[in-house]
């Protein structure tokens, strides 16, 4: 089925990868998220994680960064009809969010995604809800965040 | 031992703690939105009222930044909070369009005693943003790590 391709259903895709340096984990923790281990490397020795290290809405907006990245790449396959290319819309929220592990200043993380699903919309036809598994690693492999995704997706 | 208005023990289920007013300028949605979500319906007024948003919308994720924010002003800043796992569901109910000003309040839904970290506790809020016309605009069940006051106590 072309949206099955489209959508590279079940496939994990590498979106990109992000060194996260001091300089942007401080003014992301200044303007939101203000706890000392997000704003201040010498008060962050004396917290719970040690070192500074980005708030994990961070990392979740770095996520979206390189999804977009991803999409405008190659994170889809080639549409091959019959109709419009799909269009994405808006997303109505997340789940399962997991910040597993502290993102320090310096970690270099990688991103992908994995469309897992989609189903059409009753309530809105012509469109799609497309579900995805969101995650990122540090080099070690290991995990730092996952959450399960949904977006609406304009479609046939 | 804290001087910190909120800890573990204060943050009975049922405890309501209001946020203040965040009003939301069409600068900060298009500055987050070129960082870090770069779709048309967040940089430009015109492409946002195209759009089945109906206007100028910020990220979801800023909207979750913003509220973070707030939940920082208003709880975590006086508190002896050691960080979250995660955010059990987040839902995005409504668009925040240029112009809007949120508000909002957390609920304690319940808590516990960590076994695993003595002098820990989870406590689990419903987390609520609405806009001025009072309309729920993000909705979100989100479990936090709080220091006991009295590290020898229960919950």
């Amino acid at each position: 089925m072309s949206l099955d391709r489209f959508l590279r259903v079940g496939e994990t895709i590498t979106l990109g990868t992000h060194t996260f340096t001091a300089d942007e984990i401080i003014a992301f923790g200044r303007q939101f998220d203000p706890q000392p281990f997000h704003t201040d490397a010498e008060a962050a020795r004396d917290s719970v994680f040690g070192r500074l290290c980005a708030s994990g809405w961070h990392t979740c907006a770095m996520w979206m960064r390189y999804n977009l990245i991803g999409i405008e790449r190659d994170a889809f396959g080639p549409w091959e009809g019959p109709g419009e290319k799909p269009e994405f819309g808006p997303s109505p929220g997340f789940s399962n969010l997991k910040w597993l592990r502290p993102v320090y200043e310096g970690d270099t993380i990688t991103f992908t995604r994995a469309v897992t699903g989609h189903r059409p919309l009753a309530s809105r036809p012509g469109w799609h809800l497309v579900s995805l598994s969101a995650a990122a690693h540090g080099t070690d492999g290991e995990p730092v965040m996952s959450f399960e995704n949904g977006v609406l997706m304009k479609a046939g | 031992m804290t001087d910190k208005k909120w800890a573990f023990e204060e943050l009975e289920p049922g405890v309501t703690i209001p946020f203040g007013e965040k009003k939301v300028g069409a600068d900060e949605i298009i500055a987050f939105a070129q960082q870090f979500d770069a779709q048309p319906m967040h940089l430009d007024e015109e492409a946002g009222k195209a759009s089945i948003l109906g206007g100028l919308s910020a990220s979801g994720w800023h909207s979750c930044a913003i509220f973070m924010r707030m939940l920082y002003d208003a709880l975590l800043v006086n508190s002896t909070s050691q960080g979250s796992p995660g955010i059990t569901e987040a839902r995005w109910k409504r668009p925040v369009i240029a112009g809007d000003t949120l508000t909002g309040s957390t609920t304690v839904l319940e808590r516990r005693a960590l076994k695993s970290r003595p002098g820990i506790g989870l406590v689990t809020f419903r987390h609520l943003v609405t806009n001025q016309r009072g309309e729920t605009v993000m909705e979100m069940e989100n479990p936090i790590m709080f220091r006991m006051r009295d590290a020898g106590g229960a919950a």
